[in-house]
């Protein structure tokens, strides 16, 4: 029980198989594919950088639309029976359960030309393509990962301190104002680890927009998949520039989380 | 009066976000017993449930998933566990480091994961001459695996009452003993909640093992890849039907294992 010697599989294994791989991305990002030095890699890199801020784009537009969905659906979660909040949270998950290329090719029948919903709203008298342009994408990506929102942002609030709700209101706050200084204050963490979870994935996945996007919707995902099987380098680079980018976003996230923890 | 309208539109809310969430899974179903092969319907017809039984590929790719599956997140929690209960008798520094390098695998991106174990399993193979396949996945999938367990395992121990521990020692069982009777049953809620998390994560992952399947490995999720790459099957629609019904049956026993357990509480 007091053993550090339970570690050692482990430390050997986070070695070989995160540390090695990290520093193998870093190697070929600053190589020719012959062994020298060089900055190639990232000048080809560059050439993306458009569609690297799109992407950017598309995740934050994405991650802003899951929270302004979610944090309502928490709060109304918080305050229902047990029983119910625990049916709801089921079926909230069961479709993340469903595999994540089904999940999208589901939204490619729904939203296709002569599809369920084109059908639908012709029969309305409206007409327009629902299917590869930018605003699919992002529905994409909100269909995927708007769970990934609501759970911790609920998890954070259920355990709000119920007493302290009860205080407000005896000390006169109405329902806005308990929800603006008691519970939203206290739900940040959940809304944090909320953002972190929705905008790495959909920051950095492929095949949403290849599926559901234009031509020109491509994601940077999708070139470090194209590129990485005939340029090695350049992919790499592009990964390692994204990695750093995340990175930052995240100490970024926590810096905002405990400033406001300590407010 | 103000509280009953607030209740019936929180209702519609949840009504609307579940349609949301469920509409193409629907639709799905739906055309999944269309005789037809477009969206047109043209009839009730099990004719795509019986094509997706006889395609062998696919079949094989399923078995692949859930092997990988079953075998990484068994792999991963034994891990895992050890290396909680380990990291947890360090202190300080070293604790911090531990830690912040097994949360790398969450916080990396699965592609740059995905990418970066590509290179090192082409570098290896270079050397010990092997190349991807089902050894590979299965490692990758251990990879994103264990920091998962480690992260369910960590706050029940940091909870756990060390005393325990110890007074099964002066009651008279010896370290193994105390360990697998004690500590171990202690840990249970967070080992199996770890084991469970990266089963599901095997399952659906698709990115990882896109890039270090190689050229003869096939799981479900890459298997559909390829379906959808030659054409649009209809079978797919019939796959997804069967892996919703699946899903949908696998909740409802958990739920019902989970009350009776409660009842059998509060009956104690």
């Amino acid at each position: 029980m007091k053993s550090r010697k339970l570690t050692i599989p482990y430390i050997f294994w986070m070695l070989v198989f995160t540390m090695i791989p990290i520093v193998i991305i870093g190697f070929s990002a600053f190589n020719d594919g012959k062994g020298n030095f060089t900055l190639e890699p990232f000048q080809k890199a560059f050439f993306y950088s458009g569609v690297f801020l799109k992407s950017l784009l598309i995740a934050l537009i994405s991650t802003a639309i899951c929270l302004v969905l979610a944090y309502p659906l928490a709060y109304i979660l918080t305050r229902m029976k047990q029983s119910s909040q625990k049916t709801v949270t089921m079926l909230l998950m069961i479709p993340m359960w469903m595999n994540f290329l089904l999940r999208i090719y589901a939204w490619v029948i729904l939203l296709q030309k002569n599809g369920p919903l084109d059908l639908a709203l012709s029969l309305l008298g409206i007409h327009g393509t629902y299917i590869g342009n930018t605003a699919a994408v992002v529905v994409g990506m909100v269909y995927e990962y708007l769970p990934f929102m609501v759970l911790p942002i609920y998890t954070v609030m259920s355990k709000i301190d119920p007493g302290l709700i009860e205080a407000a209101r005896d000390l006169g706050s109405n329902n806005a104002a308990v929800l603006g200084k008691v519970i939203f204050p206290l739900s940040i963490p959940g809304v944090i680890s909320g953002i972190t979870m929705v905008f790495v994935p959909s920051a950095s996945t492929f095949l949403v927009s290849q599926y559901l996007g234009g031509t020109d919707d491509i994601m940077i995902g999708d070139v470090i998949d194209n590129i990485f099987w005939t340029d090695q380098n350049t992919g790499a680079a592009i990964s390692l520039l994204m990695m750093v980018l995340i990175f930052v976003f995240l100490v970024l996230m926590n810096l905002f989380g405990d400033e406001e923890a300590i407010a | 009066m103000m509280k009953q309208k607030n209740g019936a539109l929180s209702k519609l809310y949840i009504a609307l976000i579940l349609f949301f969430l469920y509409a193409p899974i629907i639709v799905m179903i739906v055309l999944s017993f269309n005789k037809g092969n477009t969206i047109v319907w043209k009839g009730f017809s099990l004719k795509w449930y019986g094509e997706l039984f006889q395609d062998r590929n696919l079949m094989g790719a399923l078995a692949n998933t859930l092997s990988i599956a079953v075998l990484a997140s068994f792999f991963a929690t034994i891990l895992g566990t050890s290396a909680a209960i380990g990291i947890n008798n360090f202190k300080g520094k070293t604790r911090s480091i531990i830690q912040n390098v097994s949360n790398i695998p969450i916080i990396s991106p699965d592609i740059v994961m995905g990418v970066s174990l590509m290179l090192l399993f082409t570098f290896l193979g270079m050397i010990f001459h092997f190349q991807m396949g089902y050894v590979t996945v299965l490692i990758s999938h251990i990879c994103f695996c264990v920091p998962l367990v480690v992260l369910n395992v960590m706050p029940r121990l940091r909870h756990m009452d060390r005393s325990i521990y110890d007074a099964a020692r002066d009651l008279g069982c010896n370290e193994w003993q105390a360990f697998f009777k004690v500590v171990l049953h202690e840990l249970m809620p967070g080992i199996v909640s770890g084991l469970l998390i990266s089963f599901t994560y095997s399952l659906d992952d698709f990115i990882i093992t896109h890039f270090t399947q190689g050229a003869k490995f096939q799981n479900l999720s890459t298997e559909i890849y390829a379906m959808l790459r030659r054409k649009i099957p209809p079978t797919i629609n019939a796959l997804s039907t069967l892996l919703f019904v699946a899903i949908i049956v696998i909740m409802v026993i958990i739920n019902l294992r989970d009350r009776h357990e409660e009842k059998m509480k509060n009956e104690k």
